[in-house]
């Protein structure tokens, strides 16, 4: 295993994804200990008119149950939450969700540009934003304010991506901290993770 | 673009609150951002500070302008339509057998697309007669808009669908004539619909329901704001009466919360069960 060093703690982990991540998604919630503490929130895009199937199916290989927050939800360590179909999800100050159903952003509701900038409103630098394969440029506005508050970024190798328009366009916009394989982002996550529980 | 700060945004409510005596205070403060920066990006203006200028000369066709852009206005015909399902078997049914004229308040219809939805199922049932609707907006504008029941052709597949996963059933097209891109909904189906302006902020209640539609408004407030917005739906529904939210909302965090009871938890319908 790759170790990363993480001196920075963070509150929260948002993970956005398109075309070619949800295996990527599957495999990397399968490694996670169930014991994980950091809260992770995906913006995965999925079919807008579909509002049952994608978290079981996800739900089947995740080491912890993966939750659709409702409006208001607070966030809570020990928790994997995924966008609901047809909303937006935001992060409020206070550490809650917010939904929306405001228009489509990048042909997309959820969109990954309004959980990831809310996100890095709320966390600034205590946020990890990671980025995963797809085939639009939703994400790249997002990533770019994680960074300008201070948090860390991370994308899927382009190379190693089914479709890597939207890993390369968010290194085309900012400053990206790590060009990960998806095994190294999954090292990555289990670095920060034992480090966490060495420190409390 | 720069993101608003609070300080900014809070300049901004106090103004509203001032001058047109429209309280954004309790708005839900993410989405509310974005709505005001949509705004300045839509109108052009060159900063954050233009807007406030603009806003402060009193204007009040621009503040219309601003009330319809503030407000989100993203809705479907039959939306989530398990829901309209539960509405045409199980609430309405229920309702039916109290024997008496049936009360529903559409509150926040936005541009009547649920408004319609109900009408449908209660011509389908042939109860049109027997149900009074009442569907208020804060916005003016997308009243108006309700009134036409016009849409654009392009929304109508979406409807189309949704009604049939509803289990309507006939197909949606019996409702409406197609007419250079538009959709024109049978307006028979508004005869007996009240369409009127109601501010949910302010909290006046103007009369009693059986049933209560505020889906996916509530999300755009914050809790205290949903705390208040739910004592006024508490108190203009009968006992053992209806309140539908959207299905992504819930009553649980709310301080009224155990009033209800839920009837519908994938729906989202609730029972009011104490005075």
């Amino acid at each position: 295993m790759r170790f990363f060093k993480i001196e920075q703690d963070y509150k929260a982990i948002v993970i956005g994804g398109s075309a070619g991540s949800f295996q990527v998604i599957s495999k990397l919630l399968s490694q996670l200990p169930s014991d994980f503490e950091t809260p992770i929130i995906m913006c995965l895009h999925r079919l807008r008119h579909v509002r049952n199937g994608f978290v079981e199916a996800l739900n089947i290989k995740s080491s912890i149950p993966i939750q659709e927050p409702i409006d208001k939800e607070p966030i809570r360590k020990g928790k994997f939450y995924l966008s609901p179909a047809n909303y937006h999800l935001s992060v409020e100050l206070g550490n809650t969700f917010a939904l929306t159903t405001e228009d489509l952003l990048n042909n997309s509701r959820p969109s990954i540009d309004i959980l990831l900038q809310t996100a890095a409103y709320a966390y600034r630098q205590k946020l990890i934003g990671i980025l995963l394969s797809g085939a639009n440029r939703d994400g790249a506005v997002g990533m770019k304010m994680i960074h300008e508050r201070g948090g860390l970024t991370i994308v899927q190798d382009p190379k190693d991506c089914l479709i890597d328009t939207m890993p390369t366009s968010a290194l085309n916009s900012t400053t990206i901290d790590h060009v990960l394989s998806v095994p190294d982002i999954i090292d990555f996550l289990l670095s920060l993770d034992k480090q966490i529980k060495t420190k409390s | 673009m720069q993101e608003l700060e609070i300080a900014q945004l809070r300049t901004l409510t106090e103004l509203l609150k001032s001058k047109y005596n429209y309280n954004f205070t309790d708005y839900a403060m993410s989405s509310f951002r974005r709505r005001i920066q949509r705004i300045i990006e839509l109108y052009k203006f060159s900063s954050f500070d233009a807007l406030l200028q603009k806003l402060s000369l009193g204007n009040h066709d621009f503040f219309q302008e601003f009330l319809s852009e503030i407000t989100v206005n993203v809705t479907e015909m039959f939306r989530d339509p398990t829901f309209w399902t539960e509405i045409r078997e199980k609430i309405l049914p229920e309702l039916l057998n109290l024997n008496k004229t049936i009360s529903i308040w559409h509150a926040g219809c936005s541009s009547g697309e649920e408004v319609l939805s109900m009408a449908i199922i209660l011509r389908e049932m042939g109860i049109e007669g027997r149900v009074r609707i009442v569907a208020t907006d804060i916005d003016m504008a997308i009243l108006q808009k309700a009134k036409e029941a016009v849409y654009s052709i392009k929304n109508m597949e979406l409807n189309t669908k949704n009604y049939e996963r509803s289990n309507g059933p006939f197909t949606l097209d019996k409702y409406y004539e197609e007419k250079g891109g538009k959709a024109y909904l049978d307006k028979s189906l508004l005869k007996d619909v009240i369409l009127r302006e109601h501010n949910l902020v302010e909290g006046d209640v103007f009369s009693k329901f059986d049933l209560i539609l505020c889906r996916n408004v509530m999300i755009y407030f914050n809790q205290s704001l949903q705390n208040q917005v739910l004592k006024v739906f508490h108190e203009s529904l009968f006992k053992n009466s209806y309140l539908a939210v959207g299905s992504k909302e819930s009553l649980i965090w709310c301080e009224i919360a155990n009033k209800f009871l839920v009837v519908n938890n994938e729906e989202k319908i609730y029972k009011k069960i104490k005075d």
